[in-house]
């Protein structure tokens, strides 16, 4: 058994949270620079000159891409080989998140949902876990802002509505979202599985590089539909209108049951953050 | 483009209605911050008949909740949140005199049509641009509310803070009208 120090997640957590949230990360700015060049709309360009100076000024002056600096959703792939010591995962991933916040100047978005308190150190992050074969561990530190969380959607749809139903429902979405999860935006779909399940996948959908194809080329070409489909819309950047209201759609999907057919959509703004590790 | 207008709370009447939705306008001077949980207090204290912690006649108003100041800064990032989530206590404000809010996306029509009848506006600012728009702010102090840390109210001074007109006082929409231009046929037809 390989051991892993409860510490070490705690380090790994935390420069993740702070890194995620300061820096833009490489396939996101060449989609902002081919936004640039490629939107039609004038008012659509500037916004996306405002997104590359935003980013600058993020990185060179330390200031967070964007005042929410989100939940963060911690993805974490841990190798059957792997034995944690000296403290629990849990634990260590939420001290991770309480120290990056803290000591990164980030924003601190979570709060009771009923008496609306803020909870204070951005605490509890929501901490995905599987288990895998393997000796290591990795750790996708993932802020979500909650203006695009708002716009998201899971439908229930029977078996008949098909990939048109599907179709629909995702386009649907993003219409009603209209200007509101901060155009452009990126649009994960979980396809199957069940009810909490297909939520999951449209949000791990979203840690794929922008611009990267599907490797199954069913879906790929279903993501090329959608994206074309939300694009008609005309919704563009920040909603004054354009032919970019989302730079990428991005599927994943599993088998669900003969009855079903889950359909979920993670709206994700133009503020895409996540940081990878690897222990 | 035309040229941004400039604008310099307090705002008067007039000063609303030269505005048309898709202007420019560039605020500088003191504005206050305020966003779901200031909101909630702020109608709340109303209902009991309290003393508002600020004078809102002529006032811009910012749904922001900030990032916190490293040391030696003003400010955090600073951009604008969701605007539809203070819709339902915005008429409270309107009464008072407020004058505009800054914020993004899409208001009610109960908003809208409360922008006519208390000559005031709503202006988009670009979300998920605070550090860009943290650099417009000059100084910034809690004047309300600190225990609800981010979503305390704020003033803070800003110069040429850039907003576009979203919902003028006529009821001009310009997420109505920017779309339009850019939605393709198919789509319109299913409507």
């Amino acid at each position: 058994m390989r051991q892993i120090e409860a510490q070490e997640i705690t380090r790994a957590v935390k420069e993740a949270a702070i890194a995620a949230n300061y820096k833009v990360g490489a396939d996101l700015l060449e989609a902002f620079k081919r936004g640039q060049e490629e939107e039609e709309s004038p008012a659509g360009r500037e916004i996306f000159r405002q997104l590359l100076e935003n980013a600058r000024i993020a990185f060179e002056e330390g200031i967070p891409i964007c005042q929410d600096c989100g939940l963060c959703v911690v993805f974490a792939e841990l190798g059957q080989e792997v034995q944690i010591v000296g403290g629990d995962f849990g634990e260590a991933v939420q001290e991770g998140v309480r120290q990056g916040y803290g000591e990164g100047f980030l924003r601190k978005s979570l709060c009771h949902p009923l008496t609306r308190q803020n909870t204070g150190d951005n605490t509890p992050a929501v901490i995905h876990l599987e288990l895998v074969p393997g000796d290591r561990l990795k750790l996708t530190v993932v802020p979500k802002g909650g203006g695009s969380e708002n716009m998201s959607r899971l439908f229930m749809l029977k078996p008949a509505e098909g990939v048109a139903g599907i179709r629909e429902k995702v386009v649907t979405t993003v219409r009603e979202a209209g200007p509101n999860p901060c155009p452009p935006i990126i649009v994960g779909v979980g396809i199957g599985g069940t009810f909490e399940r297909a939520a999951f996948l449209a949000k791990k959908a979203l840690l794929r590089e922008v611009g990267q194809p599907n490797p199954d080329p069913e879906l790929a070409a279903l993501e090329r539909q959608l994206l074309k489909e939300i694009n008609d819309l005309g919704i563009g950047p920040q909603g004054l209108g354009g032919r970019l209201t989302a730079l990428a759609v991005q599927v994943l999907m599993q088998p669900c049951h003969i009855a079903s057919l889950p359909v979920a959509v993670n709206i994700q703004c133009h503020a895409a953050r996540h940081k990878e590790v690897i222990l | 483009m035309t040229k941004p207008l400039k604008l310099k709370p307090p705002l008067t009447d007039q000063d609303v209605m030269q505005l048309r939705s898709g202007d420019q306008v560039l605020i500088s001077g003191v504005i206050y911050t305020a966003r779901d949980a200031a909101h909630r207090r702020l109608v709340e204290a109303l209902a009991q008949g309290q003393k508002l912690p600020v004078d809102f006649q002529g006032q811009v108003l910012y749904y922001v909740g900030p990032s916190p100041a490293r040391p030696g800064r003003v400010i955090g990032a600073a951009g604008p949140t969701t605007a539809y989530r203070m819709d339902s206590y915005t008429l409270d404000l309107l009464k008072l005199g407020l004058k505009a809010m800054i914020g993004k996306g899409k208001r009610d029509p109960g908003v809208i049509a409360a922008l006519s009848r208390y000559k005031a506006v709503y202006l988009g600012a670009t979300g998920g641009a605070g550090a860009l728009i943290s650099k417009c702010i000059k100084a910034a102090e809690v004047v309300a509310y600190p225990e609800l840390g981010p979503e305390a109210i704020h003033r803070l001074e800003v110069e040429d803070l850039p907003t576009i007109v979203i919902n003028d006082c006529y009821g001009g929409d310009l997420y109505e009208t920017g779309v339009a231009q850019y939605r393709r046929e198919q789509v319109k037809e299913r409507g």
